[in-house]
């Protein structure tokens, strides 16, 4: 009966069954992955309580503390306050979609309104070539290059003096993480953009014209507003991207879990800090440990319930994109 | 074209050239079209600045050896040793997630747009794939290690007996969900852009659904799909912390124990990617040269990828209106 | 898609539906339309659809004409393309002018270079020049002109605001402060009133435009263009897109707004032509075959190719 060269095998409902069955293990494998990830991290929230998201000490020395645990289970210490690490991982972002969105609007409306022809084309594939380039390229340039020249040009030794009983200062930066997370999102939102702000009838653009109004005001008043939302599914795309960026901001964004300080003012942004995605590249090899691992756990729930967040915010932000038969 | 004057003789000159200038306008305006040049030609600049630097460095550290030399066991690279491994590892890492990622993607996206009953199960497939989409890939590379570790240690490397969690397999089932939701998407909306009379025309002839699938729908597609496998090749080789996480910080390949075809899978290594992680700054980061060239070779193996793309892309709207 | 063709095309677009979901008038009687003429001679000696007795000319205005703008010598070419051909025609405030003549005639393009809006084509060239109230229109700086000369366009085009907005939007966009909404009230209900819209939209002016009935859009453009007080309305085939009902409106609305600017109309439609207007310019492939008095041109037409147009000999 199981002979696939027989005619008559491939029957419809077979077929419908297999590929349902493709399907459903597909969708057991990723609920799998979020019920594992939060039974793993459990344990360090429920340790923790609501202290985990909150303050106090460092938390480089809490995570030494907790990998060196004893072997005796009813001794692992699991002692945790991620704030630094949260605020590292909301600063970057936030900074990195604020300044990016803003720079994609303009830089889009540029593209499909004012610039010249031949400008307009070749700016297509350099978006398109930006996107592409792999984190890893973005990191090395900006440790290679960038870290070691502002460390040494922007940052003066009275700055460095100023904080160095609490943190060093080397150039490596939450000012240097979100310029170069930053570039990395750009492309993504503006190609999202163009597609909106080129959807636009030309029939209200060219009315808007003939009623005497320029070009800037034609384009910001009803082009630009007409795709207000694919400005936010292009931010809410971003912002899963830029919370997912590990690689790049571990190589530049610095060395220490910190929180960087609003208060120190512009040396704000020469502290440095690491984001969630960054602190668990970089520690884990220690996932045997078993209260480690559970930590680790926990950073990736976080991260997991912040992007499953985004997907439900753009999912939301699609539809309403599609009343005005914007293809997402 | 008539070797007569091409323009009309009748068109006198104008006096004046027509009057558009943008200093009449409002100063806000005026703010606003300068801000959007100066986004654009940023853009530009930026764009420009990281390809003629990374193709200044790649010159500089030009060493085609490099590709053909295997790097040194230790980790310490300023010596000797080239990458010809990871340029391995990396190929092995596109053609095995491609192998699974494509297979699955073009199923899952032909049940969700052919089948999809019931509809409750369809939109929970769907919302999976949205989630992985914009899931970090550490995640998944840390779920992928505990999975391999525990549950798939026979598809990992052996090291002194104990299970690693770690092994081409294993880097490559996790890379696969990266480059999923690409094909999935990509094959969807080829799918969806067939008109609905080319398949009840397969129907009236007596086809089943299947057949139709297998014979008329899918090779329609193929544009589509592959712009998807293309973008998610693209994605697969530019990815760092999946290597990182489950293939180690060895960099040179190394068997598993079993030998032979298999053995490799389940042996360790190294990609582009991670080798470059690993002799930046933030790995050992004693040989930034070799580091800079891998970049170069990553870079153009990238742009090649999407290249591709675009081509595969330009053919996609095939016209079905008679 | 040379501009030509592309304008040609905009015929074919009415045959689709538009994008916008708008609900059509129905009328509770049938109107009924004059069936063309086919050439009879009527007792006055008129021959061509003048001759059809049931078409009833407007009366003219009783304001004197003053010139407003005039196109001496205008040519227009689309890259190599002459659509437009050394055309001379003046345009007066209070009289309504008609340009008519078969599609692809350049009459459209004609009316696109009184408010400069051919430039917006890439490959247009113009020669000849145009003046407004006697001032080259090139050397008036091009909002300028716009705001001074407006245009309503074949289909009606409201933007996705509401009709408060839509009316407000010249106002508002044209300055360099954004006047407050106090402000703004009484120029509104003024244009709307003028436009004939005032008793429908009154007192609903924030619902969203898109969603009033297919001539009420129209009308909506109409005071739209009207609010910024320009000297020189321009509209290209208003009626073609509506019922014979809105159609109705909007030509009794034309008429009462020739005294206070100069109408050009761009018509497909005889009838329509002869109900409204008093100059009448004919073009065929591109030139301006005749110009005179609509009487004159319908009646008793100077040129062969005019009576055989009128005629319905070619369409």
């Amino acid at each position: 009966m199981f002979n696939p060269a027989a005619p008559g095998f491939w029957s419809d409902r077979r077929v419908e069954r297999m590929l349902g069955a493709v399907a459903c293990l597909v969708l057991l494998l990723i609920g799998g992955m979020i019920a594992f990830v939060f039974a793993k991290a459990w344990p360090s929230f429920a340790h923790n309580g609501l202290a985990w998201f909150g303050g106090g000490g460092d938390v480089d020395h809490q995570l030494e503390d907790i990998f060196n645990s004893p072997s005796n289970p009813s001794d692992y210490v699991y002692e945790l306050h991620a704030w630094p690490l949260l605020w590292g991982t909301f600063v970057v972002t936030a900074g990195a979609v604020l300044i990016g969105i803003v720079f994609s609007l303009f830089a889009a409306i540029f593209i499909v309104e004012f610039a010249p022809p031949r400008l307009s084309r070749l700016l297509e594939p350099v978006v398109r070539l930006l996107a592409a380039v792999p984190s890893v390229v973005y990191g090395l340039i900006g440790i290679l290059v960038i870290v070691p020249w502002v460390g040494e040009h922007l940052i003066s030794l009275d700055r460095k003096e100023s904080v160095a009983n609490v943190i060093q200062l080397d150039g490596a930066s939450l000012g240097v993480g979100i310029m170069i997370l930053t570039i990395m999102i750009v492309p993504i939102m503006i190609a999202i953009v163009v597609d909106a702000l080129r959807a636009v009838p030309r029939s209200w653009t060219e009315g808007a014209s003939a009623l005497g109004v320029n070009r800037w005001r034609v384009t910001w008043s009803i082009v630009v507003r007409t795709a207000r939302p694919a400005v936010v599914a292009a931010a809410v795309l971003a912002t899963a991207r830029a919370l997912g960026e590990a690689i790049m901001l571990s190589m530049v964004s610095g060395s220490a879990s910190f929180a960087p300080n609003p208060i120190d003012g512009i040396t704000f942004l020469f502290e440095p800090t690491r984001p969630l995605a960054s602190a668990l590249v970089e520690n884990v090899e220690g996932l045997t440990v078993v209260p480690f691992g559970q930590t680790l756990f926990a950073f990736a729930a976080v991260l997991l319930v912040s992007s499953m967040f985004l997907s439900l915010a753009g999912f939301v932000a699609k539809q309403s994109m599609r009343r005005y038969g914007v293809q997402p | 074209m008539n070797a007569t004057a091409q323009r009309p003789p009748a068109l006198p000159a104008r006096a004046t050239a027509p009057r558009d200038s943008v200093r009449a306008w409002p100063l806000r305006d005026q703010v606003g079209y300068y801000l959007a040049w100066i986004a654009g030609l940023a853009l530009l600049a930026i764009a420009g600045s990281i390809v003629a630097y990374m193709a200044y460095r790649g010159a500089q550290y030009f060493d085609l050896s490099l590709l053909l030399e295997s790097p040194n066991a230790e980790i310490d690279q300023s010596a000797s040793g080239g990458f010809k491994d990871p340029l391995i590892g990396t190929a092995m890492l596109l053609v095995m997630s491609t192998l699974i990622a494509a297979p699955l993607g073009v199923a899952i996206a032909v049940w969700l747009t052919e089948y999809g009953r019931p509809a409750g199960l369809a939109r929970a497939v769907e919302s999976a794939i949205e989630i992985v989409a914009g899931t970090p890939s550490i995640v998944l590379a840390m779920f992928g290690l505990i999975l391999f570790q525990e549950w798939f240690g026979f598809l990992t490397f052996d090291a002194e007996g104990s299970t690693l969690g770690r092994s081409f397999i294993a880097a490559a089932a996790m890379m696969s969900l990266i480059a999923l939701p690409l094909v999935v998407g990509a094959t969807r909306e080829s799918l969806n852009a067939i008109p609905r009379h080319v398949r009840e025309a397969s129907y009236a002839l007596g086809k089943t659904k299947a057949a139709t699938i297998r014979r008329v729908l899918l090779p329609a597609a193929r544009p589509g799909i592959g712009t998807g496998t293309a973008l998610g090749m693209g994605r697969v080789a530019g990815d760092t912390a999946i290597v990182v996480v489950l293939l180690g910080s060895t960099l040179q390949i190394i068997n598993g124990t079993d030998g032979g075809v298999f053995g490799l899978f389940r042996g360790t290594g190294s990609t582009l990617t991670s080798y470059i992680y690993l002799n930046s700054p933030a790995g050992e980061g004693l040989a930034p040269e070799k580091a800079y060239f891998a970049a170069f070779v990553l870079m153009c193996l990238v742009i090649v990828l999407n290249f591709v793309v675009t081509r595969l892309a330009r053919g996609r709207k095939p016209q079905w209106t008679r | 898609m040379d501009p030509l063709t592309e304008l040609d095309r905009r015929d074919e677009d009415l045959l689709r539906p538009p994008p916008p979901v708008r609900r059509i008038l129905v009328d509770e009687q049938p109107t009924i339309v004059q069936a063309p003429a086919t050439g009879t001679v009527a007792g006055n000696g008129a021959v061509g659809i003048a001759a059809a007795p049931a078409v009833r000319r407007a009366e003219p205005s009783p304001a004197p004409k003053i010139e407003r703008m005039r196109a001496e010598a205008v040519s227009i070419a689309y890259g190599e393309k002459l659509a437009v051909d050394k055309v001379t025609i003046p345009v007066r405030q209070g009289e309504v002018l008609a340009l008519i003549g078969p599609s692809g005639c350049g009459k459209t393009t004609l009316l696109r270079s009184f408010n400069r809006l051919v430039e917006l084509t890439p490959t247009a060239v113009r020669g000849g020049r145009i003046s407004l109230d006697g001032e080259d229109i090139d050397a008036i700086e091009v909002t300028a002109l716009r705001q001074r000369v407006s245009m309503v366009f074949q289909q009606p085009n409201p933007f996705p605001m509401s009709v408060f907005d839509n009316v407000a939007y010249a106002l508002r966009e044209q300055g360099s402060r954004r006047p407050r909404r106090e402000s703004l009230q009484d120029p509104v209900a003024d244009a709307l009133q003028r436009a004939g819209l005032w008793d429908e939209v009154g007192s609903t002016l924030d619902h969203p435009a898109l969603r009033l009935s297919g001539g009420q859009q129209q009308r909506l453009c109409i005071a739209r263009a009207l609010a910024a007080r320009p000297e020189v309305l321009l509209l290209d085939e208003p009626c073609s897109a509506l019922d014979p009902r809105s159609t109705q409106v909007i030509e009794e609305l034309i008429l009462r707004l020739r005294e206070e600017v100069a109408v050009v109309i761009v018509t497909h439609n005889m009838q329509q032509a002869l109900r409204i207007a008093d100059h009448v310019g004919f073009m065929y492939l591109g030139e301006l075959v005749e110009y005179g008095p609509a009487e004159q041109v319908f009646g008793s037409p100077r040129e062969q190719r005019t009576r055989e147009y009128v005629a319905g000999a070619f369409g």
